[in-house]
């Protein structure tokens, strides 16, 4: 990859390939993540769970437990004065306030895994051997686990609402009634995705301590969003927020289910209080698959409406969400974004999308990776295919026709009811039809396309293009504070958190640039909430725009700053000097390097407000070959096109977008969290729950172009942590469909494993 | 219970119970936490360690089965400063990200290069397949493993 050059810098760390400075620790197994962190005398957490996914709690036995050996407490919703405090959400809305996941199940229990009881003793192995000293006499209720009987109100979760839609999401835009009425060509599908979860490689986990003498609470472990769980523990706890702080360590992982504000947090915090002493916990791999955010259980029935030239006119239906049994921080995402983002990068000019929050009693549900827009990408574009066969018209063109071009940015989408903040957005720079024709380009489908349907030595061979938006860089606000220290160095303290993106390379290379000094200069510390003020953290593809952005906002006030203190120095006024390479220079030769001003303490806050997101847009291709017999797919070949704005780091960007895709070939093939009718959930280890392995998927090319920056911020970046797992279901799914057309499969819902591949093929034997 | 091993070239002995896994001793009571915990089930391959030459997953190994034993950890691949070829070769591919997979990665392809150095990709492909990475997809690991087969061959080379 060429290097890139911002016109405003003279060094070219922006958009280089640049090695990332947090491997050093990494590779030599110096990382420090929750679990490599001890204290003295703490003790050790675990959680009883409900073996029961929906029932009334008549009494929990804990004397057991108690007096098994190196237990100190066990604490249960008794020990709770008052109310049970719930977990406030990110984004709030007018109905979900009743669905608010208590920090302890105290009356009744709501899923499988729900915390009824924390065991606190001298190691964890103690802990996990009292959890069956623990009994609950639970009376059972009638479980709903789908949408279906959810909507038909059978077993009420929460009597309080009479019902089990937690929320209503309208996406509208036009006249959609109209645009049915002149259509040509009508093509409406039901289709599904299946629940899944993130699952980062290692499991959650914190480590509270409590102060007793300054009543501080400070809680290691954290994740994502520091400064709103600081926020959130502080008011549970019932402390200032300054009494609280989040420190981050090396995260293991995040993908939009770890750091999120979860009931065992609170409850772990409250041990310590409590008892004033350390309280470490970390989950294990069974716990983690039953009690982190799951996602992506979602149907749809919609139709598109086509003039018999293939001009997309309409769009209409509803989108049904599997939420769990609560609404969690940020549990309406998915549902919401579903119903925004289904047009995707299409011209639609008429939408009415009704997205319904059904809560079952399946673990509660929050973000994964491209929330709400994976679902949404695999419907359209499954319809999209359909509709191309229904109306004779060629898979690319009819896309080609349809997407949106420079001409008509900024582009808005439908307008999403009720609103969260974020009713109203436009898709804000590109030309669709590029990153399009250059995935066209890339895959060589002239040649590819000539093998669709075809069966060389036994399987069958398919392809298929697709199209995506995503969307980054979420508001409001990224702080990030910079501190010239006294060898010249600079410390950069940043509100952005780390989740191994890869967030120290990224916002040391863009002070570097700014400051036009060597990176290795440059030290980023971020995530902790005891670092600066205020900050946010990263999730949304946001650290890179947002704190990114910030960053540049200190550079600017600190090269101020030390134009000041050299032209003291030099005896003339600031606007004498020049400014390059780290050194003030006068025009008469002299000059002040800014490690000779360090003695002046310098030290500014920079910080970057943006409500407007990022659309990272592209294409992907895929090239699959099934077998038959046996159902298995191979994906042979898989090229991803997208255009980012600006390239920072261009290692780590496709780093972001191949990882991405080969979660989504789980997404497609393998992975899925089962439940039983007694909404008992089967899959309890990771030779159950089935992610890509590294013999699965060899093949996967990627090219990110620079094309359209966004106009959003200084950088022209944006967000691209999730764009590489949105056009996956769609476009893989598409090319199954396309390998099979000799047989009229049409899958309708995921994921393809092998022996749903073969059910489709022998039912369609059947049929014919 | 106590046992004698060697770690990374030096003789430890540390009194366990019987129950204590090979990871949980090798962490917890020796302090070497470069070695990662994933899921307990031998699936994930994050605890890998080497074993008198041999791969094994140290949360399925009691920790007095290693008693007389030669364990190799990802800080005993480490030199002194600096990083060996293989870790070289991961950050210069790109071959991780959060980090938390690496050291069992880093072990098991140390493992196989240091018996088949001129492991083929489908060979490294097939070896690392019991290694769960979320982050990269598995193809810049493999392509640093390929690149770092030079060295292996090289110091191979070397000895005989």
């Amino acid at each position: 990859m060429k290097p890139h050059h911002g016109a405003h810098t003279s060094n070219t760390y922006i958009g280089a390939h640049i090695e990332r400075v947090e491997d050093y620790r990494f590779l030599r197994g110096e990382g420090k993540y929750l679990d490599d962190i001890s204290r003295e005398g703490q003790w050790h957490a675990a959680f009883v769970r409900s073996q029961i996914a929906h029932g009334v709690i008549r009494s929990i036995d804990v004397s057991k437990a108690l007096a098994m050996p190196g237990v100190r407490a066990v604490i249960t919703a008794a020990d709770i004065e008052g109310d049970i405090p719930t977990i406030p959400f990110r984004r709030p809305n007018p109905t979900i306030g009743p669905y608010a996941q208590p920090i302890i199940a105290r009356d009744k229990v709501r899923y499988f895994g729900e915390p009824i009881a924390m065991i606190l003793a001298d190691s964890p192995e103690l802990a996990e051997d009292a959890l069956q000293g623990v009994t609950a006499d639970i009376e059972q209720l009638p479980v709903i686990i789908d949408c279906k009987s959810a909507m038909a109100d059978k077993s009420l979760l929460f009597d309080v609402t009479g019902s089990n839609l937690a929320s209503i999401f309208n996406a509208d835009k036009g006249d959609v009634d109209a645009a049915f009425a002149a259509a040509d060509f009508i093509i409406r599908d039901q289709l599904s995705t299946q629940r899944q979860t993130a699952l980062p490689m290692e499991t959650r986990g914190l480590l509270a301590e409590w102060d007793a003498k300054n009543g501080k609470l400070t809680v290691s472990g954290a994740a994502k969003l520091p400064f709103f769980n600081r926020s959130t523990m502080a008011a549970m706890m019932n402390l200032p927020e300054t009494a609280v702080d989040y420190i981050e360590l090396d995260v293991g992982g995040g993908f939009g289910a770890r750091g999120e504000f979860y009931p065992e947090d609170f409850l772990v915090a409250f041990g310590a209080r409590k008892f004033d002493r350390p309280v470490k916990w970390i989950e294990d791999r069974r716990e983690h698959l039953m009690a982190i955010g799951h996602s992506r259980e979602a149907s749809c029935d919609v139709e598109l409406a086509f003039s018999k030239d293939g001009v997309m006119l309409g769009m209409r239906g509803d989108l049904f969400l599997n939420i769990g049994a609560y609404v969690r921080p940020n549990g309406m995402t998915p549902v919401r974004n579903a119903a925004q983002f289904m047009s995707g990068p299409y011209r639609m000019p008429a939408i009415h999308i009704a997205a319904y929050a059904c809560v079952t009693n399946k673990t509660p549900a929050g973000t994964y990776r491209g929330p709400g827009r994976y679902e949404g990408n695999f419907f359209i574009e499954r319809l999209i295919d359909q509709a191309a066969a229904g109306l004779g018209v060629d898979r690319l063109e009819i896309r080609r026709r349809n997407l949106l071009t420079h001409e008509e940015m900024p582009y808005s989408l439908a307008t999403v009811l009720p609103s969260d903040g974020r009713a109203d957005t436009q898709c804000d720079s590109g030309d669709y039809r590029v990153c399009f024709d250059a995935c066209v380009q890339e895959a060589n489908w002239a040649e590819k396309s000539k093998l669709q349907g075809k069966l060389i030595d036994g399987r069958y061979h398919g392809v298929a293009i697709g199209c995506f938006i995503e969307g980054g860089a979420s508001g409001p606000q990224e702080n990030a504070r910079m501190v010239l220290e006294k060898n010249g160095d600079i410390s950069l303290f940043a509100g952005s958190s780390g989740i191994g993106q890869g967030i120290e390379t990224i916002l040391a290379q863009i002070a570097a640039d700014y400051l036009e000094i060597p990176m290795e200069r440059i030290t980023v510390f971020h995530g902790s909430t005891n670092l600066l003020k205020q900050g946010w953290g990263s999730y949304g593809s946001r650290a890179t725009v947002m704190g990114g952005s910030a960053v540049i906002d200190a550079c600017k006030k600190l090269l101020a700053l030390f134009r000041i203190s050299a032209a003291k120095r030099l005896g003339v006024e600031p606007d004498a000097i020049t400014i390059a390479e780290g050194v003030a220079r006068l025009a008469d030769g002299r000059s002040v390097p800014l490690a000779e001003v360090a003695s002046d303490h310098l030290e500014v806050d920079g910080s970057f407000k943006n409500q407007t997101p990022t659309y990272t847009y592209g294409s992907a291709f895929a090239h699959v070959a099934v077998d038959p017999g046996t159902g298995h797919v191979d994906v042979v070949d898989y090229v991803v096109v997208d255009d980012v704005g600006r390239i920072i780091n261009s290692m780590t960007l496709h780093g972001q977008v191949m990882g991405a895709a080969v979660q989504g070939f789980g997404s497609v093939f393998t992975e899925e969290l089962i439940y039983n009718d007694e909404g008992q959930l089967l899959v309890g280890s990771l030779a159950d729950y089935l992610i890509p392995t590294a013999s699965d998927y060899p093949v996967v090319r990627c090219v990110s172009m620079e094309q359209f920056p966004s106009p959003t911020n200084p950088l022209g970046a944006k967000g691209a942590g999730e764009g590489g797992i949105i056009p996956v279901g769609g476009v893989v799914t598409n090319a199954v469909a396309n390998a099979l057309s000799s047989f009229g499969v049409q899958p309708k819902t995921l994921p393809l494993t092998p022996s749903r591949v073969w059910e489709m093929i022998e039912d369609a034997r059947v049929r014919a | 219970m106590s046992v004698r091993f060697e770690v990374n070239g030096k003789s430890v002995s540390v009194d366990v119970s019987p129950r204590t896994t090979l990871a949980d001793c090798l962490r917890h009571e020796l302090h070497l936490t470069g070695t990662h915990v994933g899921c307990e089930h031998g699936v994930c391959g994050a605890c890998t360690v080497i074993v008198n030459g041999d791969a094994v997953r140290s949360c399925l190994m009691l920790a007095v089965q290693a008693n007389g034993a030669k364990v190799t950890t990802v800080e005993g691949l480490s030199p002194e400063e600096g990083l060996s070829p293989l870790q070289t070769a991961f950050k210069t591919h790109h071959a991780l990200q959060c980090g938390f997979c690496t050291p069992g990665m880093l072990t098991t392809i140390h493992a196989l290069l240091s018996e088949e150095p001129n492991a083929d990709e489908d060979r490294i492909r097939d070896v690392i397949s019991g290694n769960l990475c979320r982050c990269t997809g598995y193809i810049t690991i493999v392509e640093a493993a390929m690149d770092a087969r030079a060295s292996y061959q090289q110091s191979r080379g070397d000895k005989e």
